[in-house]
């Protein structure tokens, strides 16, 4: 068949669209969901996503608790957020629909798989007396499609020697083929991903091609669709594009790091929901020098990460908020070596086990706070999935030039969700520089020297600083340098055990004012949108990103005196954001736990921030920030 | 080095550091650090390429006493920081020192996954039974009724066997000597360093303040030769100065008197590649106060040479870089699927 856009039907456009697909985690939803994604980033689409899924692989099928669902935001215009709302909601049984009509909005699209309202089906959904919503007239405000999917992916499967359970695997092609009808989109992107997903499975191939051009054909044929939706390529800035997850993006930060720094990058990590896409990512590119160590626990994925920094490599592990607990002795370790080190939480919802598939911003004081004795750890965070890319070179950076554990932190949300990213050209990526020390006879060797590394008599001195308070990074192997480093109080420059209380207080000292020094790097702040100063300022960070930025937009468009500012660098904060936030009359912190940013600014700069504090393991919608920022104005 | 075709003896280095060392006078670990710089001296190896990984305890302060490369790590964890290092760095000449309760009780976990892994580092765990850098609690090789600060009415708590657990971890060398007898623990030594894998040595080790005596049965002269067994490869196992040997009878090891009954010709022979041998020699652990205790193994059970981790790390690094060629970052960036936007 042809798969270009047929004409057969009128065609109306739309600005964004926002459709969530919606069924049993067993139903493939999620790869429905990624594919149309891919699909439309390729068609020029901005898009943004928010997979939503259970902690239960397969949870009891039918169920509320088994629902998982893949929320899509695309349009011809800027897209910020996977959206508030949806426009279309695909549901594939009677428990999706359930779960997320709330989510739709009034007047919206239903299309249900009929054979996911069977009684069983109902009834595991908790309708009352079983009745039937696709025809007991209860979604009368919205419009309703009502469609056998199952039935007609079997029809079109017919003759094929699958099982029906194989068979039945195939629904969620029908439904992208469906889809991509229904928004004019080609089919060339699905086919050619089904070809390389089961080049070795022919008869698997076969099936879920017939699937999806059969869900192509219905649309076209059916009587119950009259209209084909047209969302037109967004008018993004030139250049190439691909699409991207936080977590992709986080691993290809830190190899572009590692690359740029001219090291080999070890990784060290234990498997936990939602990081573990970073070690799957990074354990595909060996071929850049990536040892991926799939560790015996938290403990051991840290410390050896801090072992193959003292060999010279980029160390780095990643965890989630348990884990992160667990690599807490560790992190005083590194911080107390003084090595490079970075380590990555993605957060979910705590505490304990807590949501492991929800999305929260509850381990920030964790991060900034949560360590024995005196231990200031740099601490940055990534805003949306591309900027993860960013942070996470960013840390690499920091770690190296620093001679420091740098915490990074990301969350659920972000680093499952995808965005289009204009992706960089290595050459414009900045250059990272590693301080070696010069070894004496070895100076052809030597990448960066560091000054008075040696006393009087010619003897190596591990913590030796120079300007900035850095240490030099002498590595094993290297002759003359010969030295001992360890978690014991150490002597000021020599290394050695030193328990004298002055030089106990000049290094907690020494220690801390390297770290606070590291915000001389940053770049002056700069507002992501609104006026330089009036009468409110929105302060957040993270993954509330794309939902402020939303809301602060549109307030500004409606002629409020409403910025934006976007906070990167958790520990240190930017020299510039105390002057800045004295700008305004109100300061409002939107954040995904019970106030962790805001306490910290009022203790930092005695502004008298407000919170807006959502813990629900979801993230913010763009109309509950404006509505907080409009009752703060009315103050 | 100069030790050219073995004419010229290597130039000594020494490789103590410049820091005091602050055990209690009457250490053990004294004449375990003294063997070791020993070793390394007559051992060719340079400074530089040597690196001492330690946890925490009393032991673990070793690496300051040695004018090498150290890492004093945390409690336990010295494994896991040297396979970070192994992985990365299979140049160089790994040691870790370790202590009963650093490595069996807080770092159980990751000894035996060091062990499984088969990286490549020396290690050397120095069993005193006793916690003494805290002063004198049971530690996880104590006996059972030992009352110690914290068990005054007699630990209630198994001990372990730490050979038999590194052997159930598939350690591929596994020794046991002690601090009261130097050269053997040298000749134990060079021959752990000279393993590829992860060479573990438990060296009995007195602690004089906390658990004085805990090993004289089997390391002062009156009782060595009747609870101490020499095992050395190719020769019979024999003890109490030739009058008695081990033979194996019925799968069951079972000792025996030498003389007119049986001749040392009778006696199980000592071989290091035998997994079956080593597992039996590993649990000749009986208490040496028991009648007809079996007398306590000292040497090298075991030797199993299979690939390192670091190894097979590496190889696969290699091979990726053959495959898919040389990292390239712009490639990487650019992913398998992008577009234009014009």
């Amino acid at each position: 068949m042809s798969t270009a856009p047929t004409k057969t039907k009128p065609v109306e456009e739309r600005r964004n669209v926002v459709i969530l697909f919606a069924g049993d985690s067993g139903d493939g939803i999620q790869l429905t969901g990624s594919q149309f994604t891919d699909s439309s980033a390729l068609f020029g689409n901005d898009v943004s996503t928010f997979p939503n899924f259970p902690a239960e692989i397969r949870a009891p099928q039918g169920t509320l608790a088994g629902v998982s669902g893949y929320q899509l935001h695309f349009g011809s215009v800027e897209i910020f957020t996977p959206g508030d709302q949806c426009d279309v909601l695909v549901v594939m049984n009677a428990a999706a629909l359930k779960a997320n009509l709330i989510k739709l909005k009034k007047g919206g699209a239903i299309i249900a798989n009929t054979d996911g309202f069977d009684k069983k089906n109902l009834r595991l959904a908790g309708y009352i007396d079983e009745a039937d919503p696709l025809t007991d007239g209860s979604l009368s405000e919205f419009t309703l499609h009502s469609v056998d999917v199952t039935k007609m992916t079997r029809a079109a499967l017919e003759g094929l020697t699958l099982g029906m359970k194989e068979k039945d695997r195939c629904k969620n092609m029908f439904v992208l083929g469906f889809i991509n009808w229904m928004y004019s989109r080609g089919m060339e992107n699905s086919e050619r991903f089904l070809h390389q997903k089961f080049a070795k499975k022919p008869d698997l191939l076969e099936a879920n091609l017939r699937a999806l051009k059969a869900g192509y054909h219905f649309g076209d044929t059916s009587e119950t669709f009259t209209t084909r939706f047209e969302v037109k390529p967004a008018p993004m800035p030139k250049g190439s594009y691909r699409s991207i997850t936080g977590n992709q993006g986080t691993a290809l930060g830190l190899i572009a790091g590692a690359q740029k720094a001219k090291l080999d990058l070890f990784y060290g990590s234990y498997p936990i929901t939602p990081a573990s896409d970073i070690l799957h990512e990074l354990s595909r590119h060996k071929n850049f020098g990536v040892i991926t160590f799939q560790a015996e626990d938290e403990i051991a994925a840290i410390s050896s990460a801090i072992g193959a920094s003292y060999g010279g490599a980029i160390g780095i592990t990643a965890s989630s908020g348990p884990g992160i607990a667990l690599k807490t002795e560790a992190m005083g370790l590194a911080f107390m070596l003084e090595i490079p080190l970075v380590i990555v939480n993605v957060q979910r919802g705590g505490p304990s086990t807590g949501l492991p598939t929800k999305t929260e911003q509850a381990d920030l004081w964790q991060a900034v706070f949560g360590r024995n004795g005196e231990a200031p750890i740099p601490v940055i965070a990534a805003s949306t999935p591309i900027d993860c890319f960013d942070m996470a070179f960013e840390a690499v950076q920091i770690a190296i030039e620093h001679m420091t554990p740098v915490i990074l932190l990301t969350d659920g949300y972000i680093a499952n969700g995808a965005e289009p990213w204009r992706f960089p050209q290595s050459k414009d990526l900045p250059g990272i520089s590693v301080p070696t020390v010069i070894a004496i006879g070895d100076e052809g060797a030597a990448k960066h020297s560091v000054a008075d590394s040696h006393d009087a008599s010619g003897k190596f001195l591990p913590y030796a600083r120079d300007e900035r308070g850095v240490r030099p990074w002498a590595l094993p192997g290297q002759p003359g340098l010969q030295h001992r480093i360890g978690g014991i109080e150490k002597q000021d420059k020599t290394g050695n055990i030193s328990y004298e209380p002055k030089n106990h207080e000049l290094m907690v000292k020494l220690r801390a004012e390297k770290v606070a020094r590291i915000a001389d790097r940053f770049k002056p702040i700069r507002l992501d949108s609104g006026p330089p100063e009036g009468d409110a300022i929105i302060v957040g960070w993270g993954s509330t990103y794309g939902a402020i930025r939303t809301a602060a937009l549109e307030l500004q468009a409606e002629g409020h005196s409403v910025a934006h500012v976007h906070i990167r660098h958790l520990f240190p904060f930017n020299k510039g954001l105390g002057p800045l936030l004295k700008k305004y009359q109100q300061v409002l912190v939107p954040e995904m736990n019970s106030g962790q940013l805001r306490q910290m600014l009022r203790a930092e700069f005695l502004v008298d921030a407000q919170g807006l504090n959502k813990i629900q393991g979801l993230p913010f919608t763009s109309a509950e920030i404006k509505e907080a920022v409009l009752n703060l104005l009315k103050r | 080095m100069s030790a050219v075709n073995g004419t010229v003896a290597p130039e000594k280095i020494d490789f103590s550091s410049d820091q005091e060392v602050r055990w209690c006078p009457g250490c053990g670990d004294y004449s375990i650090l003294k063997q070791v710089q020993t070793l390394l001296e007559q051992s060719g190896k340079k400074k530089e390429e040597v690196v001492f990984i330690s946890g925490i305890g009393c032991s673990s302060r070793f690496p300051y006493y040695l004018d090498t490369y150290g890492l004093h790590g945390i409690h336990g964890r010295a494994p896991a920081i040297v396979s970070g290092l192994r992985s990365v760095r299979p140049d160089l000449s790994v040691w870790m020192i370790t202590g009963d309760g650093d490595a069996l009780s807080i770092g159980g976990n990751h000894i035996i996954h060091l062990l499984r892994r088969n990286v490549d580092v020396n290690v050397l765990l120095f069993n005193n039974e006793i916690y003494g850098l805290t002063k004198g609690q049971y530690s996880p090789t104590s006996p059972e009724g030992a009352v110690t600060r914290s068990t005054p009415m007699g630990s209630t708590d198994h001990p372990f066997n730490p050979l038999a657990l590194v052997k159930g971890a598939d350690g591929t060398f596994i020794a046991r000597s002690m601090d009261r007898d130097p050269k053997h623990m040298r000749e134990v030594l060079a021959r752990a360093d000279a393993h590829r894998g992860t060479s573990l040595v438990e060296i009995y080790q007195n602690c004089n303040v906390f658990n004085d005596g805990a090993f004289e049965v089997f390391t002062e002269k009156a009782n060595k030769p009747a609870n101490t067994l020499f095992v050395e490869q190719g020769k019979p196992l024999t003890f109490a100065n030739g009058t008695k040997g081990i033979c194996i009878k019925e799968m069951k090891p079972r000792i025996i008197d030498i003389g007119p009954d049986f001749s040392p010709n009778d006696c199980w022979i000592h071989d290091e590649r035998d997994n079956f041998k080593a597992s039996i020699l590993v649990r000749l652990f009986d208490d040496p106060n028991h009648e007809g205790a079996f007398p306590r193994p000292f040497g090298v059970f075991y030797v199993n040479e299979r690939a390192t981790h670091e190894e097979k790390l590496q190889a696969q690094v290699k091979r990726a870089k053959e495959v898919k060629g040389l990292g390239d970052l712009d490639a990487l960036l650019k992913g398998e699927h992008t577009w234009v936007i014009e």
